[in-house]
């Protein structure tokens, strides 16, 4: 078929969430360092579409019901990494979860293992110390030609799934190693060691896997997958982390 | 920490401009940079680019510096500096270049270069036909340029101030000595002393309904410069990119229809090539977006409330769209539920893009009038800044190019200022006004809501000042500012807590998106023409006898004054725009 015909066999769908609303009840666990000595629930009881995103049910309770509440958020589309919480027992960002995913009753809680600054919002320091760590930028010295370096399309596939990483901390605030010890470089960081190591253009491979090595390392890895399903970003995170160990293994680390 | 900080350079924004520009700051010895940003840096919106950066390398068929250069004159409806575009076109070919050797991993071409693709208004021998020229990074290249860029400042250990919110810009004697902010964390007041400073906080699409932008774009320097006494240049001329994903405003990237994608209406026509016979769906985006909104009001749009345009990408092999349009592919399928591969996508324009800004010269200093009289020590880049590259309206691919060269170009203008300059005393009251603005915010009454005010403006932004305009809707727009105005005197602050109160920002940023509302509704007003992204129902043609030139718009007491400067001219004389 010419693509500028008619097309009268496409079915389109209607947005007919967009118009249907239903009753909700959100509990998010709260925490206000200016007046609480410990954390508490509260409990909201709302309207909402079922297209909505939770992202939005939070700036409801905000804008016309509580305005003390603080979280952080920018794109509201799954791209900035601002907005990861504990959404109904699993770590996602709250922009890229709707209310027809949840049913009913939502239930918001801080990533785990940060420290809670406020409500929703965690000290992201040490996550951002741990994924410099890695050391994550090119090293290449060789003096870059005129234009581009060249680099076939199988090696730029290669470490494709590594790049998509937005630092959002699902992760890494999802894996029982991080929550006993907050030294771990946890799977962000691993993930960003993998997508320099496995670049074809890089050169700082054996300084990363030191920092693989240490102590606080890869190693104490224990494959409970936890990271894997947090990933909004759909990264295998396992398998990074399985593909790095190999590395430091053939290089006999 | 200590609240008083000295840099010779202070870059305000961590996006791909403010990035680019203390990379190149930092790389000067004999200066100290520091980086403010509201958001942590790789929270900043160029991460949510998505098409390409244009640059004439020619990977993937012929191209020249010199064809980019005119189409984005002509794209610009000729309202573009043309010594601006030259320079552009050349210097942003080194730029890609450069962050392909920083890291950034680009798609490839099978012979291993960077990967090219179509998109609006880039042709081939001065509009002849449509060429590759958006470098691409699947759909993520603003993803790429901003981790590629944050990566690149951890390298060179570069000084940030994350969760710094700035109120206010300090200028005396015609010179600007640095910034106040505020701290989200505690609280608190920072003054920073600079002998340079950067200014590079993107755009303020926030102001309208519907929109691409983040929550965090609420054009907050563009209104600090104003009311520091600084016009802002073109202001009118705000971009709607014609496929945002229905009531949602999230973009569906323009290389979706370099890919092949179609629009079509409710009958399932392809209407564009009634509007733009020859490149069709790549017609730049002003034309599209307005060609979607005849066709809505002429009653063929899709949908129950016949409101909305289908982008169809079913014909396109499934592979390539999962390859190269990942992202929004996964968009559609989680906002709307529908599959791009098998289903038409419902999309409506969603605001985007301001060409306009606070003025520039072509080296990113900041000028004051239109006689060009430099703000010394302020520089400006990237969407917040109007040099003018884009003029009346911006060709896709063409922003990220903007942060790489002009960004560049601050950073390396601001450090060798500050390398000669002595830090200029600091007024002692420096503080007093971001203090004076904060209490008020914090006692106010609460009768008024922050989150009521900001949606009354952006409704009616929408239906009166957006896509199509006319005396008639900007005069009422006037009316509904200065009651917003005055209610915006009675808002207040639930929270009466210092450590992370979000909510005394939103009410911050409240007053700084009224202004940017304020200042294109004034400007649109004033223009009795049409061209580029600014249509007037009233005033259809483009008239280059007594508008080729461009709007600054000061604010004046409680009011505005409105003074035009002429548009740079050079070898293109401006034609009919017909594609
Ligand atoms: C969805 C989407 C897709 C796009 N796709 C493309 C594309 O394919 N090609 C293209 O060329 N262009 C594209 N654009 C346009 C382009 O991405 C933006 O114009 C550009 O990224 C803006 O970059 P910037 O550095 O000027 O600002 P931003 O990246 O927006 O960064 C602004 C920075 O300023 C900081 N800031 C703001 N206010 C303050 C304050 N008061 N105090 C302290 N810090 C502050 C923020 O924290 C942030 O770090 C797209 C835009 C959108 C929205
Ligand atoms: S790997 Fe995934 S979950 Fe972890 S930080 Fe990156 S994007 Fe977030
Ligand atoms: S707000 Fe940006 S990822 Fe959710």
């Amino acid at each position: 078929m010419e693509p500028n015909e008619a097309q009268e066999s496409i079915e389109a769908t209607e947005p007919n969430e967009l118009i249907e609303t239903v009753d909700i009840v959100v509990k998010i666990k709260r925490f206000d360092p200016d007046a609480d000595s410990r954390s508490y629930w509260a409990e909201y009881t709302l309207t909402a579409r079922p297209s909505d995103r939770v992202l939005d049910v939070m700036h409801h309770i905000k804008w016309e019901v509580d305005g003390s509440l603080a979280f952080r958020r920018s794109c509201a589309h799954g791209i900035c990494g601002s907005d990861a919480m504990l959404i109904n027992g699993v770590n996602r960002l709250a922009c890229k979860v709707l209310v027809k995913d949840l049913g009913s009753k939502i239930v918001i809680e801080p990533i785990r293992g940060l420290e809670v600054k406020k409500d929703l919002i965690v000290d992201m320091d040490s996550f951002f110390e741990s994924y410099k760590a890695v050391l994550p930028y090119m090293i290449n010295d060789e003096a870059p030609p005129a234009a581009e370096r060249l680099q076939s399309p199988e090696e730029r596939a290669r470490f494709d799934e590594t790049t998509k990483c937005i630092l959002c901390a699902a992760c890494t605030t999802s894996c029982p190693v991080f929550w006993t010890n907050g030294s771990y470089i946890g799977p962000a960081a691993i993930v960003n060691a993998h997508r320099f190591i496995f670049d074809s253009r890089d050169k700082g491979t054996a300084q990363r896997l030191d920092v693989m090595n240490a102590g606080n390392g890869l190693w104490r890895c224990r494959t409970a997958y936890n990271c894997t399903e947090a990933c909004p970003r759909d990264i295998p995170v396992t398998r990074a982390i399985e593909e790095v160990r190999r590395a430091m293994l053939f290089r006999g680390a | 920490m200590k609240r008083a900080h000295r840099f010779d350079v202070v870059v305000i924004g961590a996006g791909g401009a403010g990035l680019m520009a203390a990379r190149y700051a930092a790389q000067n010895p004999n200066v100290s940079v520091a980086v403010i940003t509201k958001l942590y840096p790789t929270r900043s919106h160029t991460g949510a680019a998505q098409g390409g950066v244009g640059a004439a390398l020619g990977n993937v068929t012929e191209d020249r510096a010199e064809w980019h250069a005119f189409d984005t004159i002509k794209g610009g409806d000729y309202l573009t500096d043309q010594d601006v575009a030259e320079l552009f076109s050349h210097e942003v070919i080194e730029a890609v270049y450069e962050l392909e050797h920083m890291g950034l991993p680009f798609s490839r071409t099978p012979d291993g270069r960077i990967a090219q693709r179509k998109f609006g208004g880039h042709t081939r021998e001065f509009g002849k036909s449509a060429v590759e020229r958006a470098c691409y990074a699947a759909d993520r290249t603003g993803h790429m340029i901003l981790q590629t860029l944050y990566q690149q400042s951890i390298k060179d250990d570069v000084a940030f101030f994350n969760e710094f919110y700035v109120l206010d810009l300090i200028i005396e004697g015609g010179e600007c000595r640095g910034a106040v902010a505020f701290e989200l964390a505690t609280g608190e007041l920072h003054t920073f002393h600079a002998k340079s400073t950067i200014i590079a906080t993107g755009g303020n699409g926030r102001m309208f309904k519907v929109t691409s932008n983040a929550h965090a774009l609420t054009g907050d320097l563009m209104s600090i410069a104003y009311r520091r006494g600084i016009p802002i240049e073109d202001p009118e001329f705000y971009q709607f990119h014609p496929t945002g994903l229905y009531k949602l405003g999230v973009l569906l990237t323009e290389g979706a229809r370099g890919e092949g994608g179609i629009l079509r209406n409710a009958d399932g026509e392809r209407f564009m090539e009634r509007y733009a016979p020859s490149i069709k769906d790549l017609a730049p985006r002003d034309m599209v977006s307005r060609a979607m909104y005849l066709e809505i009001r002429e009653g063929r749009g899709a949908g129950p409330e016949k409101d909305y345009i289908y982008l169809d990408l079913t014909h396109i092999d499934a592979a390539i769209i999962e390859e190269r349009l990942p992202d929004i592919t996964e968009f559609a399928r989680i906002y709307l539920g529908v599959d791009p591969v098998t289903e038409m996508v419902p999309i409506q324009p969603t605001a985007h893009y301001a060409m306009g800004g606070i003025p520039t010269t072509i080296d990113t200093n900041v000028i004051s009038d239109g006689r060009n009289t430099i703000v010394g020590g302020l520089y400006a880049a990237g969407e917040v800044a109007c040099a003018s590259l884009h003029g009346a309206n911006r060709l896709g691919t063409n922003s990220l190019g903007d942060l790489i060269v002009f960004g560049r170009r601050a950073g390396i203008r601001a450090a060798a200022h500050a390398a000669g300059a002595e830090y200029g005393p600091l007024p002692s009251d420096n503080q007093d006004a971001s203090r004076e603005l904060l209490e008020r915010l914090r006692a106010g009454p609460r009768t008024e809501r922050v989150a009521h005010l900001r949606r009354e403006l952006q409704d009616s932004m929408q239906d009166n000042a957006s896509v199509f305009r006319t005396q008639e809707l900007l005069e009422k727009q006037v009316g509904i500012l200065a009651d917003i105005k005055a209610r915006m005197l009675h808002i207040g602050c639930e929270d009466p807590g210092q450590q992370y109160n979000t909510e005394l920002m939103e009410a911050v940023e409240l007053g700084f998106l009224y202004d940017n509302a304020e200042q294109l509704v004034f400007a649109a007003l004033n223009r009795t023409e049409s061209r580029g992204a600014h249509s007037r129902e009233d005033h259809r043609e483009r008239d280059d006898t007594d508008w080729l030139k461009h709007t600054l718009i000061y604010k004046d007491g409680d009011g505005v004054r409105i003074d035009y400067k002429p548009v740079t001219m050079g070898k293109y004389e401006p034609k009919p725009r017909i594609y």
